[in-house]
C-alpha cells in the first residue's frame, strides 16, 4: 500500500475464563457441554427474583491479567448493567463494567512498538443461539450453558498500525493469558473472540494540518470488525477492510461508521449494523452487587500468585541458556509448564549437556525428557578419566595418524575419534571426544 | 389470637394444626369473594403439611424450639417466588409461571414450620399504593369495602385484617408494607435494607426493596423477623450483622427515650384528623416515659422527586427480562403504571440524561440519608404519620398518578435512606384505622419493636376487628 493512508487499529478481545463455576452463580463453567441447558440455574437463566453473587476467583484472575499487562488496578470497582434485548440475554441486560473497570492503563509489547491497553474488565457471557431446521421448520434454539460464564474484555488504544501487528498483538495476548493459565483461549469454540476497530488516516492532510504536533488526530469514523475466530482471519479481514476503506476515501467519500462481520469463505467483510441502529445501553450500577473494594492486602495476595513476567522469562532464558524466544515459546503455555521446563534445563547443565541442543531436539524431534535426548544423540555415560585411558592407548597404537594430524591433516582426528569409540564400545558425544583427543595431541 | 396463643393451644392440644388450617381456609372462603385478597390458594398442600406437623407435635412437644412458627398460617405476596406454586407478581404477563425454586425467605418460613396458605393480590410488580394496579380483581379494605386496603401488598394486608392468616408477607420499596398496615389496622415492618434476603423476591427497585411482613400484633411481627432476618449467601446485599432476639426485649421500659418529630412532615396536605391522632399518640408515649422534641429533615422536599427518578430507573431495568420470549405474555401486556415507569426509567438512564437525572437523584439520596443520620444524633427514633389521609375510596386516585404517588410521601424517604420503619396503629378516626410510623437508625428493629409494643399494650387497638362496611 502507498503511504498516503495509515491504518489506525484498536482491538477489543473477549476471553472466557476457565473458573470452576459461573460468574454470578454456582453452575459448572462448561460452555461447550454436549447437551444444551444442563448447566443452568435460576441465576444464569435470569428467572424472576434470582440474584447474582460475584465469583471472587474470576475477579482475582482479571486483576492478575491486568497486573501481567502492567495495568493499574482500581481500588474501588463495581459492576454495571448494560441493557439490550436479545434472545440469548435472559435478563435483558448484561452485567458488565462501565466506568470503573478492575484494571486500566497497561501495555503489550510487539515488534512494531508498544500497544497501550486502555482497560481490562469483567462481565458475563450470554447464551448461544442455534438456528436449525427441525421437521422442515426453521427454528432458533437457545442454549444457556454459556450464559453467565466469566468473560474478560481487553481493550487497546488505537496503537496498532497494520494487520500484521494486530495479529502479533492478539497472539501475544493469548500467550500471556495462557501463561497465566486462566483461559484456554480456544478460538474455534469462542473461548477467545477478536474485534478490530479500523480506520485509515490520511497522512498527507494530517501533515499539512498538524505540523508541530507529533500526535496524529484520529480519523472521523471507524469500522468495527466483529466475530473473528482466528488470527489468520483477523489479518485477512483487516487487510480487506483497509483496501475497501482506501477505495472509498480515494473516491472522495468517508466510510460509514458501522459494525461489519468477516466471511471467511468469501474473504470479505459485510455490513452488520450501522450507527443509526446502535443501541443506547443505559448503563447504571447494578444494585444487586455492592461495589468492590480491592484492598492493599487482597491486591498483594493476588500479586503473590503472579508468575515471573512473560517477557522477563524469555530475556533471562536467552541470557542464561542462549535460547531463542521464538523456539522455546513453542514448548510451553502455562507458567507451571515453564517451571517444569526450566527444571529440565537445570538438569541439562548438571549433566554437561547443551540446553540449546536439548531445546532444539524438543522442538524438532519432539523429545520430552533428558533420557530421550541422550538416547537420541546416542551418548553413553562415561567419565573423562576412563576416556583418557582409552585415548592414550589408541594414540599409542596409531602413531601414523598422530603424525599426520600434527603435520596438518586435521581430518585424521575423525579417524581417531572413531577408533576411541570402537575401543570404548560406547557412543560418546563427538565434540567432547574431539576436544579430549586434541588435549593429548 | 396471636402466634404465642397458638403455640400454647397446639402444645396443649386445644386444637390441631389441621383444625387451624381448615379454619383459615373457611374464613378465606367466607370473605375473599368480596375482598379479593388471594390470587392462588395452596389448600391441598397446606392441609397435608398441617397433618404432618400434628404428628410431629404428638411425638415431641419441644418441636417448637426448632420450628418457632409451627402451624402458623401465612400468606405470601405474589412477588415471593414459591416452588411449584404459581407466582404472578400481580401481572398477567407471568400469570401462568410456576417457579422451580423457593425464595430464601419462603424457605426460612417453611423451615420454621409456617404453613403457606396462598399467594396474595397486589399492585402488579409492586407498582402502586392502593392495590388498584393489579391485573386481577381489586382488593378491598375489610373495614370498608368501598375503600382501598393500601398497596402494593394489598392482599396480604386485607387477608391478615379479616383473619384469613396470622402473617402476610410484603415487599416495601416505597410504602408497600407500611401503607396497607396503616390502612388495615396492622403492625407492618419495613426492615433495614439488607436485613432480610431479597433472593427469590421478584424485584421492583433492587436498591430499595425491603422484605417485610404484616401481623396483628407487635409480638407476632417480631417473632417472624427472628425467622426471616439474616445474611444470605445468595444475596450480596444482605449484611452479616447478628439477628437480635426481637421478642425478648418486648415490655422493657422506654423511660428517657427521645422521640423526634420531623417538622417537615407536619405540614399542609396532612389531614387534621390524622395529625390529631398522631399528636394524641405522642402524649401516650410521653406518659410511658419518652420525651418528644421537634427535629428537622431539611431535604424532605426533594425526596419524592429523587424517589421517582431512581425507582423507575431500576424498574425499567428489572422488567427487561419479561421480553415475551420465555414467559407467555408480551410486553404490550404491561399495565399503564408499569409502562409509565419503564418509559420514565428508560429516559432517565439514557445517555445524555443520566447525569442530569439518575446521578443527581443518587446525590439527593445521599443527602436524605444524611438528614436521618443527623436526626438520630439528637433522638432515638422518629415518629411520623404513615399516610397523610385516611384510607381513600377505590377509584379516587387512579386517574391522577401524582396524587397516588403522594400517598407515600411520609414513607418513601425511609426507603431512600435504607433505614427501618414500623407501622403501628395510632388510633381510629371515623371508623378507619390511622397508622403511625416509628423510624429508627439502621438495624434498630429491636428498638422499634420495644417502643411499638409498649404503645400497643397501652392502646390495644389490635383488638378492634373489621366490620366489612358496605360489604
Amino acid at each position: 500500500m502507498d503511504k498516503k493512508y495509515q491504518p489506525i487499529i484498536g482491538m477489543e478481545t473477549h476471553v472466557e475464563l476457565k473458573t470452576k463455576s459461573g460468574m454470578f452463580c454456582g453452575c459448572k463453567n462448561d460452555p461447550d457441554a454436549k447437551k444444551p441447558n444442563i448447566h443452568t440455574c435460576p441465576v444464569c437463566l435470569g428467572l424472576p427474583g434470582a440474584l447474582p453473587v460475584a465469583n471472587k476467583k474470576a475477579i482475582e484472575w482479571t486483576i492478575k491479567l491486568g497486573l501481567a499487562l502492567g495495568c493499574k488496578i482500581n481500588k474501588l470497582s463495581k459492576f454495571d448493567r448494560k441493557h439490550y434485548f436479545y434472545p440469548d440475554l435472559p435478563k435483558g441486560y448484561q452485567i458488565s463494567q462501565y466506568d470503573m473497570p478492575f484494571c486500566y492503563q497497561g501495555k503489550v509489547e510487539t515488534s512494531f512498538g508498544p500497544v497501550r491497553i486502555t482497560r481490562v474488565h469483567l462481565e458475563e457471557d450470554t447464551g448461544k443461539l442455534i438456528h436449525q431446521n427441525i421437521n422442515g421448520h426453521n427454528v432458533s434454539l437457545i442454549d444457556f450453558n454459556r450464559s453467565g460464564v466469566p468473560l474478560v474484555e481487553v481493550v487497546t488504544e488505537p496503537d496498532i498500525f497494520s494487520s500484521v501487528q494486530a495479529k502479533e498483538y492478539a497472539k501475544k495476548l493469548r500467550q500471556i493469558i495462557r501463561y497465566l493459565d486462566i483461559s484456554d483461549c480456544d478460538m474455534e469454540k469462542g473461548g477467545m473472540r477478536l474485534e478490530a476497530n479500523i480506520s485509515l488516516l490520511n497522512v498527507k492532510s494530517q501533515m499539512t494540518n498538524n505540523k508541530s504536533n507529533s500526535k496524529f488526530k484520529l480519523p472521523n469514523y471507524k469500522v468495527e470488525l466483529k466475530n473473528i475466530n482466528s488470527f489468520r482471519f483477523l489479518e485477512r479481514g483487516i487487510e480487506y477492510e483497509i483496501e475497501r476503506q482506501r477505495e472509498i476515501l480515494e473516491s472522495g467519500k468517508t466510510p460509514i461508521q458501522e459494525t461489519r462481520g468477516y466471511n471467511a469463505e468469501k474473504n470479505i467483510t459485510f455490513t452488520q449494523r450501522t450507527k443509526e441502529e446502535a443501541a443506547d445501553y443505559r448503563y447504571f450500577p447494578d444494585p444487586d452487587l455492592p461495589p468492590i473494594n480491592i484492598s492493599e492486602k487482597w491486591l498483594n495476595e493476588i500479586k503473590s500468585t503472579l508468575p515471573e513476567p512473560f517477557d522477563g522469562l524469555f530475556k533471562r532464558w536467552q541470557e542464561k541458556y542462549n535460547l531463542k524466544p521464538e523456539l522455546v515459546e513453542l514448548l510451553f503455555e502455562t507458567a507451571e509448564e515453564s517451571k517444569k521446563l526450566e527444571e529440565l534445563f537445570k538438569k541439562c547443565i548438571k549433566e554437561k549437556l547443551s540446553v540449546e541442543k536439548f531445546v532444539n531436539a524438543m522442538v524438532h524431534k519432539k523429545i520430552k525428557t533428558i533420557e530421550e535426548f541422550k538416547k537420541m544423540t546416542n551418548i553413553d555415560e562415561v567419565s573423562d578419566d576412563d576416556l583418557k585411558v582409552i585415548i592414550e592407548k589408541i594414540l599409542k597404537v596409531n602413531p601414523k595418524a598422530v603424525a599426520d594430524y600434527k603435520a596438518g591433516k586435521i581430518n585424521t582426528i575423525n579417524f581417531l575419534v572413531g577408533m576411541v569409540m570402537r575401543e570404548a564400545k560406547k557412543k560418546i558425544e563427538f565434540q567432547r571426544l574431539q576436544d579430549l583427543i586434541k588435549s593429548f595431541l | 389470637m396471636t402466634i404465642k396463643d397458638i403455640e400454647e393451644s397446639l402444645k396443649k392440644g386445644v386444637f390441631s394444626c389441621q383444625e387451624l388450617v381448615k379454619e383459615s381456609f373457611s374464613t378465606i372462603k367466607k370473605h375473599d369473594k368480596k375482598i379479593n385478597a388471594f390470587l392462588t390458594l395452596n389448600e391441598e398442600q397446606a392441609l397435608k403439611q398441617a397433618n404432618h406437623y400434628d404428628n410431629l407435635i404428638k411425638k415431641d412437644k419441644n418441636i417448637f424450639d426448632e420450628k418457632p412458627l409451627l402451624g402458623i398460617p401465612v400468606a405470601l405476596k405474589d412477588l415471593f417466588t414459591t416452588k411449584d406454586i404459581r407466582t404472578t407478581a400481580g401481572s398477567k404477563i407471568i400469570g401462568d409461571y410456576n417457579p422451580p425454586f423457593d425464595a430464601t425467605v419462603v424457605k426460612k418460613l417453611i423451615d420454621a414450620g409456617a404453613i403457606i396458605i396462598g399467594k396474595t393480590n397486589e399492585d402488579a410488580w409492586g407498582h402502586g399504593s392502593s392495590g388498584e394496579n393489579t391485573d386481577y380483581e381489586v382488593t378491598r379494605n375489610p373495614y370498608d369495602l368501598n375503600r382501598v386496603p393500601g398497596g402494593s401488598s394489598s392482599g396480604s394486608g386485607a387477608a391478615v385484617a379479616y383473619g384469613g392468616v396470622l402473617v402476610g408477607t410484603g415487599t416495601d420499596t416505597g410504602s408497600s408494607v407500611r401503607l396497607p398496615a396503616g390502612f388495615c389496622n396492622l403492625v407492618g415492618l419495613k426492615p433495614t435494607y439488607g436485613r432480610v434476603s431479597r433472593y427469590g423476591i421478584i424485584a421492583m427497585a433492587s436498591s430499595f426493596d425491603s422484605i417485610g411482613h404484616m401481623t396483628r400484633t407487635v409480638y407476632d411481627n417480631a417473632k417472624v423477623l427472628e425467622v426471616t432476618a439474616g445474611v444470605d449467601p445468595f444475596d450480596s446485599t444482605t449484611v452479616p450483622i447478628k439477628v437480635d432476639q426481637y421478642t425478648k426485649k418486648l415490655g422493657q421500659s422506654i423511660k428517657g427515650m427521645k422521640i423526634g418529630l420531623p417538622k417537615e412532615y407536619f405540614v399542609k396536605g396532612l389531614d387534621d384528623k390524622v395529625s390529631n391522632s398522631i399528636k394524641n399518640s405522642l402524649k401516650i408515649l410521653e406518659k410511658l416515659g419518652a420525651t418528644v422534641k421537634e427535629v428537622s429533615l431539611p431535604h424532605t422536599d426533594y425526596a419524592m422527586a429523587a424517589y421517582y427518578i431512581l425507582v423507575p430507573s431500576e424498574v425499567s431495568s428489572n422488567l427487561s427480562r419479561y421480553d415475551g420470549i420465555r414467559y407467555g405474555g408480551s410486553r404490550e401486556m404491561f399495565g399503564a403504571e408499569a409502562k409509565r415507569r419503564i418509559m420514565l426509567g428508560s429516559y432517565t438512564l439514557s445517555s445524555g440524561y443520566y447525569d442530569a437525572y439518575y446521578l443527581k437523584a443518587a446525590k439527593v439520596r445521599t443527602l436524605i440519608k444524611r438528614d436521618f443520620e443527623n436526626a438520630f444524633k439528637e433522638v432515638d427514633v422518629l415518629i411520623v404519620p404513615t399516610s397523610p389521609t385516611l384510607p381513600f375510596k377505590i377509584g379516587e386516585k387512579v386517574d391522577d398518578p401524582l396524587q397516588m404517588y403522594l400517598s407515600d410521601i411520609f414513607l418513601c424517604p425511609v426507603n431512600l435512606a435504607g433505614i427501618p420503619g414500623l407501622n403501628v396503629q395510632s388510633g381510629f378516626v371515623d371508623g378507619f384505622p390511622v397508622g403511625m410510623q416509628i423510624i429508627g437508625p439502621q438495624f434498630s428493629e429491636e428498638l422499634l419493636y420495644k417502643v411499638a409494643y409498649l404503645f400497643e399494650q397501652e392502646t390495644q387497638y389490635y383488638k378492634i376487628r373489621p366490620k366489612f362496611k358496605n360489604g
